[in-house]
């Protein structure tokens, strides 16, 4: 694992034995790991074992059955409305509306965080796709306007459901600098995954 | 604050984007009211002591059409984790619907029935009750109805769901807003009917958007 020789007090995330349903069904327990500030956590295993399940309790959008998660030392899902101020969350659905345009779909985005749409979209090369409306978008494309809420975000925790799925060799390169600019700064990325992402040293957690 | 304009900004642009959407309740409000002389007869004594009773059950039925998608299209497409993740309560963002749902169909409800009730030969006298008694009334069926589209959202069969559970809440707000109109057109105070509308509102108020919020992260985990 990555960046496990951290000193306890940079730890910024920790999961402690958690347990989660879908439905009627248990996916994980006893899931237990520490991410300090900067560090990266790629979720793996075999579809249905979790990740997407992990991911959204992470973002304070699921429930954990038992366990508990804490930031910075303080129970992070007490306050749920305080929590999504750190997260970020890219799901597996891109939350794209397709009778907005380009820089319509990320307005939403940037009067929350206060960024700057054209940087974002410059980020991710969508700057001639700008006065598109979503809908003539191809779905690498929409993938990378997903993306570029990343960009916006001034959030520490972004949380990552296959980020690159559908994304062009350059684009994914393009993403990584993203990340790292992100965990150069101190934020931490969870991404579940089952392709190799452009992140550097990440810890790797394997759910069953 | 700022964040509730921004939500309340995001859902007015995508009525505006989806522009045939959002005419579609004024025009059912519209078509639908204007059957009714058509099937009961032009006489303007039997018009006019039904007309409340026609604008009411039609702004009702109007103001149902928009609720499937008003919280159905933010969950298919995954806006709806990003909106509960804005760092508003989910109450909050149920309560910004609750007001888009009114600018976007309620006040335009409220603007065709003045008209509509002319044509129907509503007494004068009356006239300006039921728009009186269609302000409060028009914000209660948005209450009521963003509290239960957030309640049938995931459910299968969710639209079929929607009007058996909303419509039940909605008969004290037409009892008492058909008997505001009513009472004007015979001459009586019809304040009581207002006030009692009034007291429906100030308790829709809180409750409604809490019950949607609740709903919404239900739906969501």
């Amino acid at each position: 694992m990555g960046r496990l020789d951290t000193p306890p007090s940079s730890i910024l995330l920790e999961a402690a034995s958690l347990a989660a349903f879908r439905g009627e069904r248990l996916v994980f327990r006893d899931l237990s790991f520490r991410v300090p500030a900067g560090g990266a956590l790629v979720l793996a295993g075999p579809n249905g074992s979790g990740k997407s399940t992990l991911l959204r309790l992470l973002a304070g959008l699921g429930r954990a059955e038992v366990g508990r998660l804490l930031w910075a030392g303080e129970d992070a899902l007490a306050d749920r409305t305080a929590h999504a101020a750190r997260v970020t969350y890219v799901g597996h659905l891109d939350a794209v509306k397709p009778g907005l345009t380009v820089t319509e779909n990320l307005h939403f985005a940037a009067r929350l965080s206060g960024g700057a749409i054209g940087a974002a979209l410059l980020a991710f090369t969508l700057e001639n796709l700008a006065e598109l409306p979503a809908r003539m978008l191809s779905a690498g494309q929409k993938r990378r306007l997903a993306l570029a809420r990343l960009a916006l975000s001034a959030t520490p925790l972004w949380l990552l459901d296959e980020p690159t799925l559908g994304l062009d060799t350059a684009s994914v390169e393009r993403f990584g600098a993203v990340l790292a600019a992100h965990r150069e700064s101190g934020g931490i990325v969870i991404a579940a995954t089952h392709l190799p992402l452009p992140l550097a040293d990440a810890a790797e957690l394997r759910l069953a | 604050m700022t964040r509730f304009v921004a939500v309340l900004g995001r859902e007015l642009r995508l009525s505006l984007r989806h522009g045939a959407d959002t005419l579609a309740a004024l025009l059912f409000f519209l078509v639908a009211a204007s059957l009714f002389p058509l099937a009961i007869g032009p006489s303007p004594e039997v018009l006019g002591r039904m007309a409340p009773g026609i604008v009411w059950v039609c702004a009702l039925l109007a103001a149902l059409l928009p609720l499937d998608r008003l919280f159905g299209a933010d969950f298919e497409d995954g806006s709806l984790d990003q909106l509960l993740l804005c760092g508003l309560p989910a109450s909050a963002i149920a309560a910004a619907k609750a007001v888009a749902h009114w600018l976007v169909t309620g006040l335009p409800l409220l603007l065709a029935a003045a008209p509509i009730a002319v044509m129907l030969r509503l007494p004068d006298a009356a006239l300006g009750t039921l728009l009186m008694a269609l302000l409060p009334g028009t914000l209660l069926l948005s209450l009521f109805g963003t509290m239960g589209a957030a309640i049938v959202l995931g459910a299968r069969r969710g639209g079929v769901l929607l009007p058996i559970l909303v419509l039940p809440l909605c008969v004290p707000v037409l009892i008492f807003g058909v008997a505001a109109a009513d009472a004007a057109a015979e001459g009586m105070t019809a304040r009581p009917h207002l006030l009692l509308l009034a007291a429906l509102l100030a308790a829709a108020l809180p409750l409604c958007p809490l019950a949607a919020g609740a709903a919404l992260r239900g739906a969501a985990e």
